[in-house]
């Protein structure tokens, strides 16, 4: 039996070591560990390194994790840039010491100061928004004002939202800390349980799909998971999104809580000004608009007009709280929200 | 390999050689098992550390709700996988009814289908905004609410999906056992007067016990493991537990002590359960083989037999196999079809390498075992079969870190010393994804391994060795041969498990490398279920083959089987 299989083992391990030790080597070259999936970011990437003859290697991965990877590979990390979801998670790789500052007026004079971190260290390069979707039919948007109002007795039983463990909702909570406070906020998340329609179960467009489905009247969600079920492929998905609509939240007040995707430049960086570059490049008109529209985004520059679809929803009041509020209270939001009973 | 030369056996001088080079490879096996357990004693050795007040904040909030779900999860998938794994298993191999001999091997197949796809699928045909209630709505003209539906995103429906996905492992084992069974013991039985359903659970169960514990425990350690599941259905256990405290709570010393919370409780489930064995042994000890007495099932007997076999087939594969190929279809315009022979590739070879990988070192360290169970040994053997249970995530970073710390200190001492960098060495390289696998999966190989030689009688050593054998060559000519349908299985496992990976793969791996399950959660994780499909069914295509060849070479393992039936 062995024998027999000698062959197709030596074969197999040849293979093995190939990769591991002979994969090719190029003199310019940018590493990067993305949290955004590989598909709504690699033909941007294929651009610039068409461009530029950059050549960009990838790593995609849940953010946390990526981040504890460069923090335990420390100054050796292979790693040129961190891309990720949620200023939450770049907010943490900085408390972690993994990025370092970077000083490009190309990009400060571009992005508005509130998607940037006030030192350098990462910049939102996408823009979403977290808002209330309702049902057509028996939600008048007349009904609907504040993120507040979200926890009067009236929608009792019939909001859904996904779990507390979900960063969205962490970030949400967290700008309603840094605004009102702990005490006040925390009387606000026990009002909005008291108000679930089910246990918080499944991602955000599974909240859409429950609202369509007539399970609850409204949902939390991200702009994005709204706009991707629109522009589905499945005519289900295309039906049930039909039947709602977004509402943009506290347009009297403060704005409608925001949120970007972004990046930052790791401290490990050894191909420092390759980075930079590419960096640079995606906060550029062209980059901006695709890296937006791939997602359904809003593009973080106010210069680069948004899609159509996005366009349609009409324009909106977006809060103009600088995000690393939100990384900053994200650890009180978490408890919170448990103390809360938000599962 | 029965069949290789013989020599003589030679005088005191080499048997005073072999003793020395014994020592030697007993110290090396020692010094590997160590290295394996490195990741696990990386985690326990968490618990010394303080975390400021993070368990208390847990204990007032949400640390009782982990504990309860966590152990009605453990209750819940335990029973099912019995009634769903033994009672088949029985089935198929005493009687004959129409499709027994399809169901044979088809009752594994839920094997090849990874847990979180199978919660995927089921919710996104059963959810409230699913097809199915959808039509229910419109054909009734119903509103949410106005009938009955169960809820997939439950406890409840996690416990179903982990069950018929993890079942086929007390099936394989149970049927294995019962193939294995003397006809002798259970023809007294029933000449004593014994009804064949009392010939099953009177004889046959507690005969099989070592298998099917073996079968049971790997359920419950990957039922604890598990995080794709409970995470996406919202319950809160102890995996997304330990992720929400580490990352939420941002205290990894708190999650780590979960994790080794969890570990604790595992070692003291597989204790107990060695203990209430005590000095039972189980290899048979009569060699009378004859062909099974299979009977053949008529009237309701036969239709109820049918049913109840082939339901965790239907429910555990050929549903999830049949929705995912439409889903498939239907978007098969939107997938990035070119990379997939690469990820099809990248995926076999992962899961190949580490097969080989973990039989050879899972032949070495379970011989060794036998031959000198000394209690280092023994105990270190057991904290490696820790690892089954942990989630992929904590091995990962339980790998990350004396990896990433190796090769911090190399390049460091390199630099003083010589001034060349060394750089990061194994961290970020395969190497330390294969090594992630083996400290997850070893035990599975360990366990089929463990439980195919403690059926070979010791006195088959003793003859061998008072021929003048060495232990390597008794190994080879004895146990190798014996063992062929357990080094199968073992191998066959470890590449299914492989296959089906996701979380330290997705941490751990180099640039530019991507495997099928990658895909898979990437495109899942953007909540585009449907486009997930194709790559979700060629995870699951790569693994029905060697799990249609285990269950084949399982039905012919029977001693004294006749190839011609």
């Amino acid at each position: 039996m062995l024998r027999k299989l000698t062959l197709p083992l030596l074969s197999v391990c040849c293979t093995f070591s190939y990769t591991v030790f002979c994969a090719p080597v190029f003199a310019a070259e940018v590493n990067i560990y993305s949290a955004r999936q590989e598909n709504l970011i690699k033909p941007i990437l294929d651009i610039f390194t068409e461009r530029t003859g950059v050549t960009v290697n990838l790593v995609t991965g849940a953010a946390d994790e990526l981040i504890q990877r460069l923090t335990l590979e420390g100054d050796n990390s292979p790693a040129d840039m961190l891309i990720t979801e949620d200023v939450g998670r770049l907010y943490r790789a900085k408390q972690a010491g993994v990025l370092q500052a970077v000083e490009s007026a190309g990009i400060n004079d571009v992005i508005p100061a509130q998607y940037r971190d006030s030192e350098g260290f990462w910049y939102g390069l996408s823009l979403r928004s977290r808002v209330i979707i309702y049902d057509k039919a028996r939600v008048s948007p007349a009904d609907l004002s504040t993120y507040a109002d979200l926890a009067n007795p009236k929608w009792d039983n019939k909001i859904c939202v996904r779990s507390s463990g979900n960063i969205y909702n962490q970030s949400l909570v967290a700008s309603m800390i840094s605004r009102n406070g702990i005490e006040a906020t925390e009387l606000w998340a026990t009002g909005l349980v008291g108000n679930f329609g089910r246990d918080p179960q499944g991602g955000d467009r599974e909240q859409i799909s429950a609202v369509a489905a007539g399970q609850c009247d409204l949902a939390i969600s991200n702009t994005y998971y709204f706009g991707g079920m629109l522009k589905s492929d499945d005519e289900a998905v295309r039906k049930a999104a039909e039947a709602v609509a977004v509402f943009f939240p506290d347009q009297g007040g403060n704005g409608a809580h925001m949120n970007v995707s972004g990046a930052g430049i790791t401290k490990a960086a050894k191909n420092r000004d390759a980075a930079v570059q590419l960096m640079e490049f995606l906060a550029g008109e062209e980059a901006q608009a695709w890296y937006a529209e791939v997602n359904n985004e809003f593009p973080v520059r106010s210069d680069v007009p948004a899609s159509e679809l996005l366009q349609s929803w009409g324009t909106f009041k977006a809060d103009n709280l600088a995000l690393e509020q939100l990384g900053i209270h994200n650890a009180d939001a978490v408890r919170l929200m448990d103390r809360a009973g938000w599962k | 390999m029965a069949n290789t030369m013989d020599k003589a056996p030679e005088g005191a001088l080499s048997s005073l050689k072999t003793g020395f080079y014994n020592r030697l490879s007993m110290l090396g096996i020692l010094v590997l098992c160590l290295l394996l357990c490195v990741p696990v004693l990386t985690i326990l050795a968490s618990v010394t550390s303080s975390s400021d007040g993070v368990w208390q904040h847990l204990y007032d909030t949400v640390l009782g709700d982990y504990v309860t779900h966590s152990l009605t999860l453990l209750a819940g998938v335990g029973v099912s996988v019995l009634v769903l794994g033994i009672g088949p298993a029985w089935l198929v191999t005493m009687t004959r009814f129409p499709g027994s001999r399809i169901l044979e091997w088809a009752l594994v197949l839920p094997l090849a289908m990874p847990a979180y796809i199978i919660a995927y699928t089921y919710t996104g045909m059963l959810d409230v905004g699913g097809p199915l209630q959808g039509w229910i709505r419109e054909s009734f003209d119903l509103r949410f609410g106005d009938y009955w539906f169960p809820n997939v995103r439950s406890l409840g429906g996690a416990v179903a999906m982990l069950a018929l996905v993890l079942y086929p492992y007390v099936y394989l084992l149970s049927r294995t056992a019962f193939l294995e069974q003397s006809v002798c013991v259970l023809e007294v039985s029933r000449t004593l007067g014994a009804s064949p359903w009392r010939a099953f659970t009177r004889v046959a169960i507690p005969l099989a016990r070592p298998a099917i514990i073996a079968g049971l425990s790997l359920v419950l350690m990957e039922t604890l493991a598990d995080y794709g599941t409970v995470q996406y259905f919202g319950v809160s256990a102890f995996t997304t537990g330990i992720f929400r405290t580490w990352f939420g709570l941002g205290s990894i010393t708190a999650a780590a002590q979960l994790a080794a919370v969890l570990m604790i409780f595992i070692l003291f489930l597989v204790l107990t359960e060695h203990w209430s064995r005590q000095q039972a042994r189980y290899h048979h000890t009569s060699n009378k083989y004859s062909r099974l007495p299979q009977l053949q099932l008529t009237g309701w007997k036969r239709v109820a037999a049918m049913i109840y076999c082939i339901l965790p087939v239907l429910l555990g594969f050929l549903i999830p196999f049949i929705q995912l190929s439409f889903w498939a279809v239907d978007t098969w315009h939107l997938v990035d079809k070119d990379s997939f022979f690469t990820l099809f590739m990248n995926s076999l070879e992962l899961a190949s390498i580490t097969a080989v990988i973990a039989l050879l070192l899972g032949i070495f360290i379970t011989y060794s075992k036998r031959l000198r169970p000394t209690l280092t040994l023994r105990g270190v053997v057991r904290v490696m079969g820790l690892g089954y249970a942990i989630p992929g995530t904590v091995i990962a970073v339980g790998v990350l870190i004396p990896f990433a710390w190796f090769d911090n200190t190399l390049d460091a001492w390199m630099r003083e010393h010589f001034d060349i960098a060394t750089g990061l060495l194994f961290s970020g390289t395969l190497i330390a994804v294969v090594f992630a696998y083996l400290v997850r999966f070893l035990p599975v190989a360990l366990n089929t391994l463990d439980a195919g030689l403690g059926k070979i009688k010791p006195t088959m050593d003793d003859v061998g060795r008072s021929m003048g054998l060495s232990p390597l060559q008794i190994l080879r000519r004895v146990h190798l041969p014996l063992l062929q349908g357990s080094l199968l299985t073992a191998s066959l496992l470890v590449f299914v498990d492989v296959l089906k990976e996701l979380p330290a793969t997705l941490i751990l791996r180099p640039f530019n490398f991507n495997t099928l399950a990658i895909r898979t959660y990437e495109l899942a994780n953007q909540e585009r279920l449907t486009e997930a499909a194709s790559s979700a069914l060629l995870i699951v295509l790569a693994g029905i083959l060697p799990v249609i060849i285990l269950s084949k070479s399982i039905s012919r393992s029977r001693p004294g089987h006749d190839s011609s039936t």
